[in-house]
């Protein structure tokens, strides 16, 4: 029997009949059709289907539909305006950090997570943050380079009052 | 050197904002109304007749709508290479290896599907079955296939050049050994896919991730005999290929005969557990060496026993084998060679093309064997290849033609930026330094009936904007993005007036037969300069007219066309009263201006006996230090810091060089100290990432230092050489020779494991007491 669940997902509302079984990735990707998160593995061990959960970083694989009920999500189709881009979407695009892209949406959610949290990260820290998140293709180099190019600018900007608070 | 506004340039990717906003569509991003979902049902047993199959309760089960099986799929074979073709869609009378497919099911969601594999019934008969290479070619063994004798993929492949033996006596040393290496898997984060859409005018629509879509479309219409025409293949975003995506396979295969079967549109996509066990990765080899040197270092013969593990079925088995032969001898010149191999057929799952074609296990062994080989002779490894590297212009011992051959340049690179002789044997216990090279081919053929042709479409419209029309098969490495560059820099315009298709629908984009072989920046850059020169010259001719001057004394460049050596003879390119304006009210030329350009490399067919023949039109070299660290205590090793220097021809774009770079470091840092497919009796013990572990940004050196040697090949557009596959070439070996560095001991059989190293420093210490 399905369930009927409301939540929050990018500032919408959505009231969706969601079968229990049915994770969150599912129900953001199959039955609100935000395709930019994605399923690598869904067993939580890849981080390709990063999402924020009332702020936290979670593997939406993990996590079931009906959890979702009265809470709020932000997928990688959140972040930023639409209009403008989040710094760390142009950052990744900036750097080279994408190769083929599967993996990104997942590694910027985990990124604006640790940022949100820690703005001034150490190299070391990037890369405990997102050590859960895999990647094939890059190294991880640009990656890294591109968070700590963001946490040095969005840093600076917090400093002179220029960014407004998350 | 020549002067460029473009290409060199560090321009970030075209396609990027697609990716990083979660625009970017992926197979599995595609949703058609009414899409059913399928699922295929393996085989449990590693070798087995199939004496009947009853789908019967399956097809009762609600919201099951086909079921095939291999009764009422197209009983015509299909393979990678046409002489060794031996697979089915689903396998009808046996099975070969624990994964092989058996049947599949269409049904209104994926738990309908899977539960109806479960009330599949299949009935079998076990038949003895073999898991060993070695075993499987001796007399008695099982045999997999009909028509393969010992097991032994099509032929025993043997290339001799000079005479080994003699070669050996000459030599006042000689050096054997022997070494392992094990299956690695691709692990792209995007699975292999498939949605196919079937209509009632017999056309067929497919979409999937794929670095060859044009020879899926190919297959599928040899398979399902729907003429090429009524078949429009898409290839969206790919998440990844590193060569495992360059066969067709049973998922797109099924997909689409679901499709025909139940006229509706069908998905499948592999979940992760299906796609390692689908996964057609690296072979398993078993490499004997022997080197005859003299005292001085030169290399006088050199031999290699060949033994590889296809597994099930041949894929692209024996074409691999061909090249390892070429690999053999590319980094050298050595006047005795011997290279006996043999690709053999056995229970496991079938193994196929991964980054290199699987020359990273060749000279993973081979440059761990030279290691040795220069420590014995007392001589160090660096000047050890110096003395016997391969130069510009050589033809190897396999015909290789080196025309452009920057490996010495890029092995004093690496010595020199890596303080080598400041660290070598200086280090202290527990730290070491080691060395490696690379080679791969960069551009060819994948069989030798293959055109192996690329073609583009530039087509210019009137406001100056451009669009390129190419299959570029770019699954991260920038093709796409560098192809837009060569627009800009040939017809001397602005990159963002470029503007280039992220898809590639083979109704429309002219064909390339894909990404593999480290072929796109020779084969379609090619095409594309062609395609570009061709519009250039319907509107050099008319801007000709208005200068007085003969279109071919003309040049672009910057926004400009202009009179070679005239300062007053220039017209803007795309400005009002500029050459397009001319364009527009001349009668030479209608808009849009189309620029058509082909390529076709000139390879050698190569002797399927022998591995002999310059199958590519340009190859690529790479030379790295690895510098680690061991923990004595707990045997692990830590790659503190690579340098890296590949001859790439040009660098048209550094930071997609970069990227390709640092990732082959990361995948060779994961086969050299821990990835490996557990097999035991067939089955895949760990077939998850929690189980088979990839590189995280922990397991990464903190210092990467890689740089680019320019040899400017004679073949290429500005000179440029595809890089992806040479650059993982020596990072295995490097890491080996840096663990021997450090603690002194040699593992054999790969990966090179904490219990390994601490085994054998235990061994070692006690023959030291």
């Amino acid at each position: 029997m399905k369930c009927l669940i409301r939540l929050k997902v990018n500032g919408e509302t959505y009231e969706i009949a969601v079968e229990p079984r049915k994770t969150l990735l599912d129900v953001i990707r199959n039955e609100i059709g935000l395709t930019g998160t994605k399923k690598g593995c869904n067993m939580g061990e890849c981080g390709a289907c990063t999402v924020l959960l009332d702020g936290k970083a979670v593997c939406s694989c993990l996590v079931l539909g009906v959890e979702a009920d009265r809470r709020e999500v932000i997928t990688i189709e959140g972040l930023g305006n639409g209009v403008h881009p989040d710094p760390l979407q142009e950052a990744f695009v900036k750097h080279g950090a994408i190769q083929c892209g599967f993996c990104t949406p997942g590694m910027i959610m985990t990124a604006r997570k640790l940022l949100d949290e820690n703005p001034s990260p150490s190299e070391e820290e990037v890369r405990e943050a997102i050590c859960g998140n895999l990647c094939r293709c890059t190294g991880y180099v640009k990656i890294v380079e591109a968070v700590l190019d963001v946490a040095r600018s969005e840093k600076g900007g917090r400093d002179a009052g220029l960014l407004s608070h998350r | 050197m020549q002067d460029y506004s473009v290409i060199g340039k560090r321009l970030p990717r075209l396609d990027g904002m697609e990716i990083v906003t979660g625009k970017a569509k992926y197979t599995d991003d595609i949703v058609l109304p009414g899409t059913l979902a399928g699922k295929i049902l393996t085989s449990e047993y590693p070798h087995a007749r199939i004496l009947h199959i009853d789908t019967s309760k399956a097809e009762k089960l609600s919201g099951v709508r086909g079921i095939i099986t291999g009764k009422n799929v197209p009983m015509v074979q299909y393979g990678f290479a046409n002489f060794v073709r031996d697979e089915y869609p689903l396998a009808f009378d046996k099975v070969r290896y624990i994964g092989d497919e058996i049947a599949a099911v269409a049904a209104i969601d994926e738990d309908i599907a899977e539960e109806a594999l479960d009330l599949i019934e299949v009935e079998y008969e076990e038949l003895p079955s073999v898991f060993d290479p070695e075993e499987a070619m001796k007399p008695g063994a099982p045999r997999i296939h009909e028509h393969a004798e010992r097991n032994i993929c099509s032929n025993h492949v043997s290339h001799v050049i000079g005479d080994v033996d003699k070669g050996f006596r000459e030599s006042d040393y000689v050096r054997e050994d022997r070494f392992v290496t094990q299956n690695v898997s691709h692990c792209f984060l995007e699975t292999r896919n498939c949605l196919a859409d079937f209509n009632a005018n017999g056309e067929l629509t497919f979409w999937t991730s794929t670095s060859s879509i044009y020879l899926d479309r190919f297959v599928l219409s040899h398979l399902l005999k729907i003429p090429v025409s009524k078949i429009k293949g898409n290839r969206p975003f790919v998440g990844g290929g590193f060569g495992g995506k360059g066969e067709t396979v049973s998922c797109q295969i099924c997909a689409a005969l679901l499709s025909m079967k139940t006229g509706k549109p069908v998905k499948i996509t592999l979940s992760r557990e299906e796609q390692f066990i689908a996964d057609r990765g690296r072979h398993r080899w078993i490499f004997e060496l022997r080197t005859g040197a003299k005292k001085d270092g030169t290399i006088i013969a050199k031999q290699c026993r060949a033994i590889a593990d296809a597994g099930a079925y041949n894929s692209l088995s024996f074409l691999i084998l061909m090249h390892s032969v070429g690999y053999f001898d590319i980094v050298y010149r050595v006047p005795n060679v011997r290279y006996d191999g043999d690709m053999v057929y056995t229970n496991n799952p079938p193994c196929g093309a991964m980054r290199s074609f699987d020359c990273v296990q060749l000279r993973l062994a081979d440059d761990s064997h030279m290691d040795m080989l220069a420590r014995d002779l007392g001589i160090d490894t660096i000047d050890l290849y110096l003395k016997n590297v391969s130069g510009p212009g050589d033809l190897t011992a396999s015909r290789y033609k080196l025309d452009s051959n920057g490996l010495r340049e890029c092995i004093e690179r690496v010595r020199d930026d890596s303080g080598w002789r400041d660290k070598r044997g200086r280090l202290p216990v527990g730290r070491g330094i080691g060395f490696a090279v690379g080679a791969s081919i960069a551009g060819a053929k994948s069989s030798n009936d293959d055109p192996d042709a690329s073609s583009a479409l530039v087509k210019i419209n009137e406001d100056g904007s451009v669009n390129l029309l190419i299959a570029a098969h770019d699954a991260g490495q920038g093709s796409r993005t560098v192809f837009s560059q060569t627009v800009a820099e040939e017809l001397g315009i602005a990159i963002d007036d470029v503007k280039v298709n992220f898809v590639i629908d083979t109704d429309i984009i002219p064909q390339d037969q894909g990404s593999y072989a480290s072929r796109t920046t020779i084969g379609l850059g090619n095409a594309v300069l062609a395609a570009c020169r061709d519009a250039k010259r319907q509107i050099f001719e008319v801007v000709a007219d208005q200068l007085h001057a003969s279109a071919e004394d003309l040049e672009a460049k910057d926004g400009v066309i202009y009179l070679k050596g005239s300062p007053d003879g220039r017209v803007s390119f795309k400005d009002e009263g500029g050459a397009l304006s001319l364009c527009l009210t001349s009668k030479k030329v209608v808009f849009p201006i189309i620029g058509r350009g082909h390529f076709e490399p000139e390879t050698e067919p190569f002797d399927w006996k022998t591995g002999e023949g310059n199958i590519s039109i340009a190859y690529g070299f790479t030379a790295k230090v690895a510098e680690v660290e061991v923990d004595t205590e707990t045997g692990r090793v830590k790659v503190l810091n690579v340098t890296s220097a590949s001859d790439v021809g040009k660098a048209l774009n550094p930071l997609f060089l970069e990227g390709q770079d640092e990732g082959a470091i990361a995948m060779g840092i994961g086969q050299a100290l821990f990835e490996k497919l557990e097999l035991d009796k067939g089955q895949i013990l760990n077939p998850s990432f929690s189980e088979y572990k990839i590189p995280t940004a922990l397991d990464m050196p903190r210092t990467i230092r890689s740089t680019w040697v320019e040899t400017l090949d004679p073949h290429s557009p500005f000179g440029a050489k595809g890089i992806g596959e040479a650059v993982i070439v020596p990072m295995p070996a490097a890491i080996a020779n840096a663990v021997y560095d450090a603690v002194g001991v040699r593992i054999n059989e790969f990966p090179i494991t904490p219990d390994k190293i601490l085994e054998e420093v235990e061994k070692k210490g006690k023959l030291g007491e």
